[in-house]
């Protein structure tokens, strides 16, 4: 009662201080519950994660958990299997993209187009997006099976292999195998971005464009496609950050075998952290990802602010 | 002229219709296998259907093996992730609909290098942090995760909804004396279901697929969800293609049922998450 300090002010005035108080916090109660959700089970063991770079964390051994200093770093300095996974990153994340991209555009170009049962068809070649990831590999790697998919008989039917095998187990060509199931899985992603973006386009464009005699091509390049760069340039930039993180085809298609030749480095990261159950090392390999991821951002933003000066 | 135009026409619906194919082949051979009798398996590998169907490894997969433990589990980690992250997502998302507030662009900032950054970074320091917590091994702790991992995504989306509601109304509402917490309930929320059908769906998707932070967390068959007990599965028993096969289609029943509850929203929920799978 004594620290009252509101009790001599009149009625009103003491509510629009309670009012100016709860109106200052609402907007902090409404986002508190994300917020410390995301801190403590994101960005808390990112930080841990950070340590665990310098430190020796394996599972299994009580006694682990010093630090090691620059150790680990060494030793992945040295890693073959590293450098590795580092040009299977590059490929497969290549190779997802531009297919994903490719395609993904003819779909949305096809669909733009008004024609009977459209509503029905983009529900149809959007449903592979909806597939679990875990489910896409496993349907990819039965139908890459000899034993009980078809397709090793129509590629040695059609001449393309010499006897129906698994290209999974062949060292050559197996990154294909999850490439393929990640293209069909990410083309209505591409796909479903493009075509918001060019519904985006004003019609009259085109017609004007007709009038003054512009050709299909000419109103594709002149048109549809500096309509679509903006979009073009932020999906292809984020997915690219995204496929080379994205390991769980990999892990249930191949677990980056055979001989190492499917492995990327996100792939590898759980793969010392599930089956060696070396979380250090783990961590190690994960702080050179980011740093990496890092630079490839800084590199798109600078290449951006590059091209906004000259234009 | 009119020629050329039936012609790109034609090649129009044939681009559309391998499409199609393309999109749809690799379930419809799940499908197929799944109710292929075991003794024909083999002898029409490549047949497009079977000559005789059958149920055997439905009625196998549901009675006699673990698996609608490992769909009821995934149910409710699925389930309960996406009500949770449904509910902190419209409180969290309102806010950055309507208030401007100090530290605003921080969380926006901090919701956006979540997205971007490799989860699988997280899969030791969190099976490190939940351990000591009883939460490995339990649906509880992956419930916990996944509703943190949704959650920035989630709240751009519910945004994404309340911005394209007009604010006039609830100035309405509090000119009668409504507080902003009473308009937010009683009258953008039910304007807003759409977008709370739309963000349960792709959430529920989202915990519904996850599959390696499931794998490291979980190691018992009775808290495995889905996706840790067909591969355990499949390494265990890799001849019994049509049983495997007859899980994967129960595994993509619920996804495609979400699929057609969101279908819709698609467009919208890519772009506000647009690095999000």
């Amino acid at each position: 009662m004594v620290f009252d300090a509101t009790a001599g002010f009149p009625e009103s005035r003491r509510r629009s201080l309670v009012d100016r108080i709860t109106r200052h916090a609402e907007p902090y109660l409404y986002t508190a519950p994300a917020l410390i959700l995301i801190v403590t089970i994101m960005l808390a063991p990112l930080v841990l994660g950070l340590s665990y770079a310098f430190r020796d964390v394996h599972l299994l051994n009580p006694f682990s958990g010093g630090y090691v200093g620059l150790d680990h770093f060494r030793t992945l300095y040295e890693d073959d299997n590293f450098y590795r996974a580092l040009r299977n990153t590059l490929w497969w994340t290549g190779a997802s993209v531009l297919l994903q991209f490719v395609f993904g555009l003819i779909l949305a170009l096809l669909l733009d187009r008004p024609f009977a049962g459209r509503a029905i068809a983009q529900a149809l070649v959007f449903l592979p997006w909806a597939v679990p990831t875990f489910l896409t590999g496993l349907n990819w790697a039965w139908l890459f099976n000899p034993v009980i998919g078809p397709l090793p008989h129509w590629l040695y039917g059609l001449g393309l292999m010499s006897e129906p095998t698994n290209i999974l187990s062949n060292p050559q060509l197996a990154m294909w195998g999850p490439i393929i199931a990640n293209v069909w899985w990410g083309i209505p992603f591409f796909a479903i971005t493009l075509l918001a973006a060019l519904q985006a386009i004003p019609r009259d464009l085109y017609e004007a464009a007709a009038i003054d005699g512009a050709g299909a091509f000419r109103r594709f390049t002149s048109i549809t496609l500096p309509f679509l760069a903006p979009t073009i340039a932020i999906t292809v930039l984020l997915r690219t950050v995204w496929i080379s993180n994205f390991a769980d085809l990999i892990i249930v298609m191949t677990s980056g075998g055979p001989a190492d030749r499917t492995q990327i480095v996100a792939s590898y990261i759980f793969t010392q952290a599930f089956r060696a159950l070396d979380f250090g090392y783990a961590s190690a390999i994960a702080l050179v990802l980011l740093v990496l991821l890092l630079a490839y951002s800084m590199l798109i933003v600078m290449l951006r602010q590059v091209l906004m000066d000259r234009a | 002229m009119n020629s050329y135009s039936t012609f790109g026409t034609a090649l129009h619906r044939v681009a559309i219709l391998c499409y199609v194919l393309f999109a749809l082949f690799p379930l419809f051979w799940l499908l197929k296998v799944s109710v292929t009798p075991n003794d024909l398996l083999y002898s029409e590998g490549v047949r497009m259907w079977p000559s005789r169907m059958s149920f055997e490894h439905f009625r196998f997969v549901l009675a006699h093996s673990a698996f609608p433990v490992f769909f009821r589990n995934s149910m409710i980690v699925a389930g309960a992730t996406a009500v949770i992250v449904t509910l902190l997502a419209s409180l969290s998302g309102y806010a950055l609909s309507r208030f401007t507030f100090r530290g605003k662009y921080w969380l926006v900032a901090l919701m956006l290098l979540t997205q971007m950054f490799p989860l699988v970074m997280l899969v030791a320091p969190i099976f490190k942090m939940l351990s000591p917590l009883g939460l490995t091994n339990s649906l509880t702790g992956l419930v916990v995760v996944y509703t943190a991992f949704n959650i920035p995504f989630a709240t751009f989306l519910m945004q994404s909804f309340f911005d394209g509601i007009p604010k006039e109304l609830e100035e309405a509402a509090k000119i009668d004396g409504a507080t902003q917490f009473m308009a937010f309930r009683q009258i953008v929320l039910p304007l807003t279901l759409p977008g709370i059908a739309a963000t349960l769906g792709f959430v529920f998707t989202a915990a519904w697929s996850e599959l390696l932070f499931a794998l490291m967390l979980i190691s018992g068959n009775s808290a495995a969800t889905f996706p840790v007990g067909l591969l355990t599965f499949v390494s265990k028993f890799s001849v019994d293609f049509g049983q495997m096969m007859a899980a994967g289609v129960l595994a993509l029943i619920p996804a495609c049922l979400f699929f057609l509850f969101i279908q819709r929203y698609l467009v919208q929920g890519l772009t506000a998450g647009a690095v999000k799978g």
